[in-house]
């Protein structure tokens, strides 16, 4: 019974207010197998997704489930027939217990009592959720969080489960435990779709996987006879760029000097950095791992000015900024790639030449004294545009129309403008597609070899292995070793960003 | 965004006939013939002083709308125009009437003072907001409060005011101080102020679109957490925020101040500030906008006169104005997301023709 689909897509095709729709897609997946679906980020996973699960309505083609056609009008009825999702952002309420979390939505299935709490701990049994059942979901981690989530998916009776990106946010170890779950479930014979573009994840846990390129599948894949390489093609379209790593430009000169960095929660003495020190020089790119939430995202604001350190001092290029304010950091020579872009990168209903002036309004070309020089500002813009290749039919459109990626390739290239002596890229690729990511790479690198000085925070191992000179660990708010990324291990990283290596009492 | 020709006038245009349909439901229940109600309304214009009245008191809207609309631009809620204006009006009342100067000067001088009494009765919610964080929704409207009884004090005997017949204001500004307005004859008089206000409509138009300052208010209305990344120093940008929009609104009184009262009675008209955020609500922030707004109101509130003459009741223009405000707020709504939407759209087919078939797969 092998050969069973429990799920068959065809020609799925969704006309869509947005830069990708999905257009005659064929998805096969077997009953009892761990299917992945691979794509640049736009490919239009998602859509897809949400088509399976009843989000969205499909304009033309055929959902099968378990051989029969069905015609979701709305989740509730992509669950009756079993199928179930969970997202890439939990929805859970951070002040209800495990099981309230677990029963909210459901309580028609097994009421509210004993018999739903002998179910949901079944079922946690099952899917290697530990934590208690009457704690509230504040107090676990992002991987318990995740376990309750597919526990909620489950309850509902859902035997196809979709997953979203799960290893996003999760860190080496989280991910192994999480596909041994899968691997176990698999056996227990629930099938399960599994979104990503973190191609060596992908090759760990499928069965098989389905390719998507544009809108539309282009093919499927075995992944044991696959490379990530030929995988990566395959979803680009073209050959990639090498990623090789090359000589060092590092030279002695320090760019930017933190010493001594405090910074307090407010409110509370508890410092949410602590004693931070750091160099980074001209032509370097210094990496920050950790994992998200131990003090990254307040180090960059308060070396941006965007916060207040209590004590320290920061130092660009030989000059005290401790006191300046943001804009006089950015007029210094800091760009910034913020974490968020569509929160600290862009005004999203501005034209592009108005975003190109975000965080430039007192320096030419955009600007003269204070008026603005709109002709200079979509000058410079078409620059960026034809540079990065940022993909837009004009600079007048709305940020917010562009894809993730061209919105990315459009901050990281008004960031590098103006010849920066420091830039500060936090996640500079996240969410961005494949091809997105090796030119702001290339880029990154280019500016480098010229001299930058590159603060790189990112939660993407690969990218901090393959982009740093110098890579620093943080683990809440204390910078507690430096790897050396030519001879460190994405596995090494790992646990000296858990503090595994050598574990406190906290 | 470009907004298109058609997404700036169609939630208008919605509006107006929503309301009309509104009132005209009105009109039936209360027994009243809508076509005759509204003949009156049209009529007017072309009787007597109406045109020119609705044009002068369109200029008093004008400028509240334009004070109200500066906070608009990033968020900020100066509910406190009304108490601005007062104050202001008060202020430059007294200031006018107690000094002697050559005209022009004297005129620019009431201008100038209005200005600045203006500010400074925004300067105290733009302090409580920047140092302690106090909501200037709730601090403007207690500023309001307060402003009723300080000019209540200023206008007494007790101090500023003198008694002239049965009315005690504050000392008659001298013909130096007044601005002269442009005679119609038997249309009226129209002020000179109009034009002043005209050109505080274009100086608006040029701070927010052609000036760094323009551009950082905008920013900061959009996303403050992007402003404050793009280096805006969010502090400032409140404090000046206020401080211009409660110097505008110091202008609001000076139209009839200048042009037809020559002094502040106890019983000068108040509600201009309220009126005025209709009225930018009306114009979408948008100079022009506003200015149109603000003519519909003064129409409006003209033609609650004309239907007390053929005996409908007048409370039907104040059914329209709150009408006309709800509705167009919903209609511009509804135009923004369908023009994001088919720019999205309009964004996708053009990069789908020249990267892939998937456009034209998708938009068959």
């Amino acid at each position: 019974m092998a050969d069973d689909l429990a799920v068959e897509l065809e020609g799925i095709t969704k006309r869509f207010p947005g830069v990708v729709a999905n257009s005659d897609i064929h998805l096969a997946v077997r009953t009892g197998e761990v299917h992945a679906v691979c794509g640049e980020n736009g490919a239009g996973k998602s859509t897809l997704m949400k088509i399976l699960y009843g989000m969205l309505h499909p304009d033309e083609g055929t959902i099968k489930v378990n051989g029969e056609p069905v015609r979701f009008r709305n989740p509730s009825d992509a669950i009756k027939v079993g199928v179930g999702m969970v997202h890439q952002h939990f929805m859970l309420a951070d002040n209800l217990s495990v099981l309230e979390n677990i029963v909210l939505g459901a309580e028609g299935l097994h009421g509210i009592g004993a018999k739903a709490r002998k179910r949901v701990a079944e079922l946690a049994k099952r899917t290697g959720l530990t934590a208690d059942l009457d704690i509230a979901l504040e107090y676990l981690g992002v991987a318990d969080r995740q376990r309750v989530e597919i526990v909620k998916v489950l309850y509902r009776g859902a035997r196809i489960v979709i997953l979203d990106e799960p290893t996003a946010v999760l860190v080496p170890q989280e991910v192994d435990d999480l596909f041994d779950t899968v691997r176990q479930m698999r056996g227990d014979g629930f099938t399960f779709i599994f979104i990503s573009h973190k191609l060596d994840e992908v090759r760990t846990i499928a069965d098989s996987i389905t390719v998507i390129r544009r809108g539309t599948t282009v093919g499927t894949a075995d992944p044991k006879t696959t490379s990530s390489r030929q995988l990566a093609e395959m979803m680009v379209g073209s050959e990639l760029p090498s990623p090789e790593t090359r000589e060092s430009t590092v030279t002695d000169k320090a760019v930017l000097t933190v010493s001594g960095l405090r910074l307090e929660e407010a409110g509370s003495a508890r410092a949410v950095l602590d004693d931070i020190g750091l160099v980074v020089h001209s032509g370097e790119v210094l990496g920050i791992a950790g994992v998200e939430g131990n003090g990254q995202t307040e180090l960059v604001e308060t070396i941006m000015g965007m916060r207040r350190g209590s004590a320290g001092t920061v130092t660009l290029d030989g000059k005290d900024i401790t006191k300046l304010g943001t804009l006089a950091r950015r007029e210094a020579g800091i760009g910034y790639v913020a974490e968020d872009r569509t929160r600290h990168g862009l005004l999203l209903t501005q034209p592009l030449w108005a975003n190109r002036v975000l965080g430039y309004q007192t320096r030419k070309p955009v600007s003269r004294g204070q008026w603005l020089d709109i002709a200079g500002a979509r000058q410079d813009t078409q620059r960026i545009v034809d540079a990065y290749d940022v993909r837009t039919p004009g600079i007048d459109v709305a940020a917010a129309a562009l894809s993730g990626g061209n919105q990315q390739k459009l901050v990281v290239g008004r960031e590098l403008s103006g010849d920066p002596k420091l830039l500060i890229a936090s996640h500079p690729t996240r969410g961005v597609d494949v091809g997105a990511q090796a030119l702001i790479w290339e880029h990154i690198r280019r500016a480098r070899a010229d001299g930058l000085a590159v603060l790189l925070i990112s939660a993407d191992l690969d990218e901090l292995i393959g982009l740093s000179d110098r890579i620093v660990v943080m683990l809440r708010g204390r910078l507690v070793s430096e790897e050396d990324p030519a001879t460190v291990t994405a596995e090494d990283l790992g646990s000296a960003m858990t503090g595994s290596a050598a574990r406190e009492a906290s | 965004m470009k907004t298109t020709l058609r997404g700036k006038l169609l939630p208008p245009a919605l509006a107006i006939l929503f309301s009309v349909l509104l009132c005209t439901i009105a009109l039936l229940i209360s027994g009243d013939n809508p076509l005759d109600a509204f003949g009156a309304m049209l009529g007017q214009l072309f009787r007597g002083t109406t045109a020119i009245d609705t044009l002068n008191s369109g200029a008093v809207y004008y400028l509240a709308g334009l004070a109200v609309a500066i906070g608009f631009q990033m968020n900020l809620f100066n509910i406190g125009v009304e108490g601005q204006y007062r104050f202001a009006a008060v202020i430059a009342a007294i200031v006018g009437g107690g000094t002697v100067l050559p005209p022009v000067l004297h005129t620019l001088l009431i201008i100038i003072v209005a200005v600045l009494a203006g500010a400074l009765y925004a300067l105290v919610p733009a302090l409580l907001k920047v140092y302690r964080g106090v909501s200037e929704v709730i601090s403007t409207i207690m500023l309001n409060a307060i402003a009723i009884g300080l000019i209540a004090y200023l206008v007494s005997t007790d101090a500023f005011g003198v008694q002239i017949g049965n009315n005690i204001a504050t000392k008659p500004i001298p013909e130096s101080g007044w601005m002269p307005g442009i005679p119609f004859g038997e249309g009226g008089t129209l002020f000179g102020f109009v034009f002043v206000a005209a050109l505080v409509g274009i100086g608006y138009w040029v701070l927010l679109n052609r000036t760094r300052f323009g551009f950082e208010l905008r920013a900061s209305g959009e996303s403050p957490t992007a402003a404050t990344a793009g280096g805006v120093d969010a502090r400032k940008m409140i404090l000046t925020a206020m401080l211009l929009s409660g110097g505008v609104a110091g202008l609001t009184a000076l139209p009839e101040l200048l042009g037809r009262d020559h002094e502040y009675l106890q019983t000068s008209p108040a509600g201009y500030g309220f009126a005025g955020i209709a009225v930018a609500l009306l114009g979408r922030n948008h100079p022009g906008g506003i200015a149109l707004g603000a003519v519909l109101w003064a129409f409006l509130d003209k033609s609650a006169v004309s239907l007390d003459n053929v005996g409908v009741p007048q409370e039907i223009t104040t059914i329209m104005q709150g009408a006309i405000v709800l509705s167009v707020v919903i209609a511009y709504e509804i135009v923004r997301r369908m023009e994001l939407a088919a720019e999205q759209r309009r964004v996708g087919r053009q990069l789908g023709r020249d990267t892939s078939d998937v456009a034209a797969g998708g938009s068959v």
